[in-house]
């Protein structure tokens, strides 16, 4: 359904992308993971044929990007990074006038545009002008807005950046239940949401793809190895010195510290003797132990080890993405 | 077709949303009564004093006198009011990132174009319309030469057009509308006052300038007069600025 093939986009000097191939079948469902920067929106906007390849190519359903803009734009839903909303219109207006320009005849637009309203929730926020909803709301407007048309492939952009918990499940459920009839691609940097949604995932960094699997073959390639979560209370400059030296322990990095403690991320063998003699060193070295448990391997992790850069490490410095590695883990 | 004219609904629509096309029809109203008002003041004064001296002319002519000057004067405030009307036309949609909307909508990119030069004809329309009120005065009064009448509100629709062609080109250039209006508003400038040179000069330079500025063209148009060179000066005008738009937009690809 979806072709790319040898795919350069160039901004300038910039080379967003370099290169990339992969296809996408009819009724596959695949998410598009990287770090900030990786070029997943390029590649989107090609695919959406917004942005033309500087070399190589891409066709959707068999029509080329480049040639065949008519009909690759008439296949194609697409949510881009920041929802295209016009900010004086009301909801409802906003979802008819895109209807119209997406080709639906008008006998069919009112019952169109209540049906996505339906999927999308937004039943009460009907006569609410675009400009005055929340970013949430803003974001299932993208939403509605990209499934109108009812098309056969979907290319969302971060469809669930902004969403509330309940809204992010809910968006997940919109969209697992659209795989079979519709063709979807869409772009994260959230692991759960691949792992819980997506039948493949290819991982992109730096406008290079470094894999593409299903998420359980990509965490298999990571079997024999855990993640361990370390919490003490002891210098810090110390701490990775002396927890890198014990036997079995690949990588530490410092997750979090606040008020004398610390908390750390410990890549090790999958062994659980690497734990007991995490905590001896901590207790020969004299400081409290709090917290020592396993934490899984999660998406996340083949993710870091994956594209092994440091920025990276940035994402596992904030609470939310406990929740996030728990959820990852618990879907498997 | 359809699509432009939903593009253009949907841009008149946010026209009357917003408080632009209010302020501009209402500067619009207040500078056209204000020249409207005298030139009937002096058309009043000096057939009065025409009268008193014999009146050996004959009766004045409504149009020459009243109707002429004050769409002359129209052509002036066109100069101001119509870099408002086009200045956000693209420049805000790409501020909003709601161009990416359009540029992926099955619709062709001079469906775009037309349709928000449409939008902007249909508001310059109504403003035109607003001045029919006054110009209707006339005939309780005296009997203007309708067709003449007519030939003039032509000229102004055809030099509005040509303004809000250009317009809408140079707002495909920023993202920004008041960078868009400011060049606009320069670049009207220059082809307005482009004939003035002629003054000077009867070089070929000075005839060039004279026929690439867009005053003189509708000055047969004022007089009621629809010249050939003047009719194709305007559309061509008018498809110059619609092409350079195109090619703007598909640009703005390429580059992005
Ligand atoms: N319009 C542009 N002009 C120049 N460079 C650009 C432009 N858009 C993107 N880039 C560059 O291309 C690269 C890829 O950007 P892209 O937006 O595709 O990343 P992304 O994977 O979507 O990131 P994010 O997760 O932050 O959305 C970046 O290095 C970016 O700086
Ligand atoms: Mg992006």
């Amino acid at each position: 359904m979806i072709k790319v093939e040898g795919l350069t986009k160039r901004y300038g000097s910039t080379e967003a992308v370099k290169n990339i191939s992969f296809e996408v079948d009819k009724g596959e469902i695949v998410g598009f993971l990287g770090p900030n920067g990786a070029g997943k929106t390029t590649t989107m906007r090609v695919l959406t044929c917004f942005l033309p390849p500087t070399e190589g190519a891409a066709s959707i359903a068999g029509f080329d990007v480049l040639s065949e803009t008519l009909e690759v734009k008439r296949r194609i839903g697409y949510l881009p990074e920041t929802p295209p909303l016009y900010s004086e219109m009301s909801v409802c207006d906003y979802l008819e006038f895109v209807a119209r320009l997406k080709g639906i005849n008008s006998v069919d637009v009112a019952s169109r545009v209540d049906t996505v309203i339906d999927r999308c929730n937004l039943g009460d926020f009907r006569q609410k002008l675009n400009g005055q909803l929340s970013k949430g709301y803003r974001q299932r407007v993208g939403l509605a807005q990209a499934l109108i048309h009812d098309p056969e492939v979907l290319v969302l952009d971060e469809p669930t950046a902004g969403l509330d918990p309940k809204q992010i499940i809910e968006v997940r459920q919109l969209i697992s239940n659209l795989s079979g009839d519709h063709t979807v691609i869409l772009s994260t940097h959230i692991l759960p949401e691949v792992s819980t949604t997506c039948g493949r995932v290819i991982i992109i960094n730096e406008g290079r793809i470094e894999a593409s699997d299903t998420p359980e073959n990509l965490t298999a390639r990571l079997q024999g190895h855990d993640s361990i979560w370390l919490e003490l209370d002891g210098p810090t400059d110390q701490v990775e010195s002396k927890l890198a030296v014990v036997p079995g322990v690949e990588q530490v990095t410092l997750a979090d510290e606040r008020s004398g403690r610390s908390a750390w991320q410990v890549q090790a063998d999958k062994d659980p003797s690497v734990r007991t003699a995490l905590a001896k060193a901590v207790i020969d070295a004299g400081w409290g132990l709090f917290e020592v448990r396993s934490v899984g391997l999660s998406l996340e992790d083949i993710f870091l080890k994956l594209t092994d850069s440091d920025p990276l490490l940035d994402y596992d410095s904030d609470e939310t993405d406990d929740s996030e590695v728990d959820e990852g883990t618990s879907s498997k | 077709m359809r699509n432009a004219l939903t593009i253009a609904r949907r841009e008149l629509n946010s026209y009357f949303t917003s408080p632009i096309a209010y302020i501009l029809l209402a500067m619009f109203a207040v500078l056209f009564g204000y020249f409207f008002f005298s030139a009937v003041a002096f058309f009043v004064s000096y057939s009065a004093r025409a009268a008193m001296q014999g009146g050996g002319m004959g009766p004045m002519n409504v149009n020459q006198y009243i109707v002429q000057p004050t769409f002359g004067n129209l052509t002036i405030i066109l100069l101001f009011l119509t870099p408002m009307i086009t200045m956000r036309l693209f420049a805000e949609e790409k501020r909003t990132g709601t161009m990416e909307l359009l540029m992926t909508s099955p619709v062709r990119d001079y469906e775009i174009i037309v349709g928000k030069w449409l939008a902007g004809m249909l508001l310059y329309s109504v403003m035109l319309g607003s001045t029919a009120i006054s110009i209707l005065v006339l005939f309780v009064y005296s009997t203007p030469d309708w067709q003449a009448l007519l030939v003039g509100y032509l000229g102004l629709l055809l030099m509005g057009g040509t303004f809000l062609a250009i317009g809408a080109f140079i707002s495909t250039l920023t993202k920004n509308q008041i960078v868009a209006g400011a060049l606009t508003f320069g670049v009207f400038l220059v082809l307005y006052v482009l004939d003035w040179v002629n003054a000077y000069s009867t070089s070929t330079l000075g005839k060039v300038c004279q026929y690439l500025s867009v005053a003189p063209h509708f000055q047969q148009f004022a007089k009621g007069v629809i010249e050939l060179k003047d009719v194709v000066y305007y559309v061509s005008a008018i498809g110059l600025g619609l092409f350079l738009s195109k090619r703007s937009l598909e640009s703005l690809r390429w580059k992005a």
